[in-house]
């Protein structure tokens, strides 16, 4: 063998330039092509039914009109009813909050437990309840109908929030076990010297801990339980459907000229929360993901 | 004296797997007692046990006169340093070292004051609105011991509290925590696997392997008369040499006749009364072997032995040879006449020599 002197591949400058502007060029078409539904959604929404009958699908409104948004909101007619989706969308919002928080908290404490209480057949429970997140929605309808009739909360949305607490423990379990077993167990061990109890050691050491995974748990959940339609079309009656239901049957259920200025509104509308969700908590989403990966 | 710490034949097994195996050992007030051993020998075990942190199987722990072994960690009346420092990361400086006393309920004008003493007393005064990760290692450490020192126990329980520190640091650490023993006067157990800092902080060490307690002693007589060749072995820096040799009586003491490459076996004579005879493994630290120049004395304690490597270590300089088929080490002065691959006569201080049976590893007479 004979010793080569290391060169360092060289690029032209010219090159290096061309390369990054290609590179933002085709970024920039796939943003643009993925933003072209929600384009569409927005500008159809703005428009009269003569417009969108008369113009192109892509063009933007002539004259922006609100219309549609407020037949949307308080007007179209889900079956029978005309009161738009106003009423499903507190429906949603009343199921949706205490579902989150209270599988959440659920999630957390069961997290700590298995994460940092090994108690025997800790990773057993764990692996059942890994399980649980792997179980298809369709499987569980019967017995969970069943069930809710047994509690007696079939059709009400305490008997939803059941149903999507039950499903969520699962996952969230998951995100803060895995949070967690980063934590090194001599933290606990400090803690039970210094006197603290099982509560409050979680109360005053984990928890302070743990708002990147909190964020990352009510995303998560609010977004599974907002946007469920199976569980919210089989275990609901007539007002207490939650909002994709009323969605669905806007745009099922009309008769004669499809109003898809109020379609597109009314989706969006359904939609907004949890965009909203990801744009004010977005940021802590990404960093919570990957927090507990890095020991820092 | 009372004793502080009795550990009374504790045993401690995960399943079928006995990590800890007849412990017995007690300190007095004021002593300072170190666990070392390589890692995996047990050591930390038995130092969570002693904190109630992992129940034991067997046996009794006794702290203060009174039977802890199932009392819960908060009742024990003990503090604990860890290797990780364990500190509240979302609490400030402050409020981790007063956090035990907030959740034993003593009142806030109590804890103001204890916090300011301890704080002087580990001049960590400028720091305690900080949060743990705005601090240094050496910092943490000593938020560390402030938590433990603030609790005044009966006991403080040290699990290897220096070795996330580099260096230099751990050097004045280590200083600094042989005066906080000083000046308290408080007992400790202390768990390390460096042999240097067991004997330099150390009133009594412990030397474990495989869950075995192998020699209790002070530091000299770890050092001075190991129990066996693993003793041996793991305390001292270079480790003690162990070489295989003959012995035979010889009037009192005995004579020692150790194979040389390229010459006649050395004849060493030790006046002692031992009464090895036999193939024995002769341990000879690397200090007690000198340069016979430099070092007059009776002729039938010398002898020259060829050099493989010399390597200066600034006030020292360690000189390899080849002795009963061994590699050998030996501790000069910087200003050693030694070269490779010359000979060098020694002279070997057998006044200080330890035996072993070459089967057992067990110490001779």
């Amino acid at each position: 063998m004979t010793d080569v002197p290391y060169a360092p591949p060289t690029q032209s400058r010219a090159l290096k330039i061309a390369l990054r502007w290609g590179l933002y060029l085709m970024l920039t078409v796939f943003a643009l092509w993925y933003l072209l539904p929600l384009f569409v959604m927005v500008t159809t929404s703005l428009k009269s039914l003569e417009e969108i009958r008369t113009g192109s699908l892509i063009a933007l409104p002539r004259e922006v009109t609100l219309e549609a948004w407020r037949t949307a909101w308080s007007g179209a007619c889900t079956g029978i009813q005309c009161e738009g989706l106003r009423p499903y969308f507190w429906n949603s919002v009343l199921l949706a909050v205490p579902a989150v928080l209270i599988s959440t908290i659920l999630g957390a404490m069961n997290g700590y437990v298995v994460a940092q209480w090994r108690f025997r057949g800790a990773n057993i429970i764990f692996a059942l309840m890994l399980f649980g997140c792997f179980i298809p929605f369709q499987v569980v309808l019967l017995p969970m109908a069943r069930t809710l009739g047994i509690l007696n909360i079939a059709g009400t949305i305490p008997g939803l929030i059941f149903v999507h607490v039950i499903y969520g423990i699962g996952f969230t379990t998951l995100f803060f076990r895995n949070y967690y077993v980063t934590i090194p167990a001599e933290l606990t061990k400090a803690a039970k010297i210094d006197g603290a109890g099982f509560f409050r050691i979680f109360w005053s050491i984990f928890l302070p801990l743990s708002l990147p995974i909190i964020v990352v748990t009510v995303i998560w959940q609010f977004t599974q339980i907002w946007n469920d339609f199976l569980f919210g079309v089989s275990f609901s009656q007539a007002g207490t459907q939650p909002i994709t239901v009323a969605l669905n049957n806007i745009v099922n259920s009309t008769t004669g000229v499809k109003a898809y200025n109020v379609d597109m509104a009314a989706a969006i509308i359904a939609a907004l929360p949890t965009l909203l969700v990801y744009v004010v908590a977005g940021k802590y989403f990404i960093r919570g993901l990957t927090a507990g990966s890095v020991k820092g | 004296m009372s004793a502080i710490l009795e550990v009374d034949g504790l045993f401690k097994s995960y399943g079928t797997t006995e990590i800890l195996k007849d412990i017995n050992v007690s300190i007095d007030k004021g002593e300072f007692l170190v666990l070392v051993g390589p890692s995996g020998c047990g050591k930390s075990t038995l130092l969570n046990c002693i904190a109630g942190l992992e129940p034991i199987s067997g046996g009794s722990i006794r702290i203060a006169g009174q039977d802890m072994t199932e009392v819960s960690p908060k009742d024990r009346n003990i503090a604990m340093v860890f290797q990780s420092y364990a500190l509240y990361p979302t609490m400030s400086v402050a409020r981790n070292i007063t956090f035990g006393m907030q959740v034993r309920g003593v009142d806030k004008a109590t804890q103001a004051a204890k916090l300011a003493e301890v704080a002087r007393q580990l001049q960590i005064e400028p720091l305690l609105n900080r949060r743990p990760g705005q601090l240094s290692g050496g910092q943490r450490q000593r938020v560390a011991m402030g938590r433990a020192l603030v609790r005044d126990p009966a006991l403080f329980l040290f699990d290897e509290p220096l070795s996330n520190l580099d260096a230099k640091l751990r050097v004045e650490m280590r200083t600094e925590i042989k005066r906080l023993h000083q000046d308290l006067g408080a007992s400790m157990v202390y768990v390390t696997h460096d042999q240097i800092e067991a004997m330099t902080l150390a009133t009594k060490i412990v030397v474990m392997k495989g869950g075995i307690i192998q020699q209790i002693g002070t530091p000299h007589e770890i050092y001075t008369r190991p129990a066996n060749t693993f003793v041996a072995d793991f305390m001292g820096s270079p480790a003690m040499n162990l070489i295989p040799a003959r012995a035979q009586p010889d009037g009192t003491g005995s004579m020692i006749e150790i194979a040389r490459d390229g010459a006649d076996p050395l004849r060493l004579h030790d006046p002692r009364p031992s009464g090895v005879s036999g193939d024995i493994l002769l341990g000879l630290r690397p200090e007690d072997m000198h340069e016979a120049s430099k070092r007059p004395g009776e002729a039938s304690q010398a002898g020259e032995v060829r050099i493989e490597v010399v390597e200066p270590a600034g006030a020292d300089t360690f000189v390899v040879a080849r002795l009963g088929g061994k590699e050998v080490t030996s501790r000069l002065s910087a200003d050693t006449l030694a070269r490779a691959g010359e000979t060098l006569e020694f002279r070997f201080d057998l006044s200080k020599a330890s035996y072993f049976a070459p089967e057992t590893g067990e110490r001779l007479g």
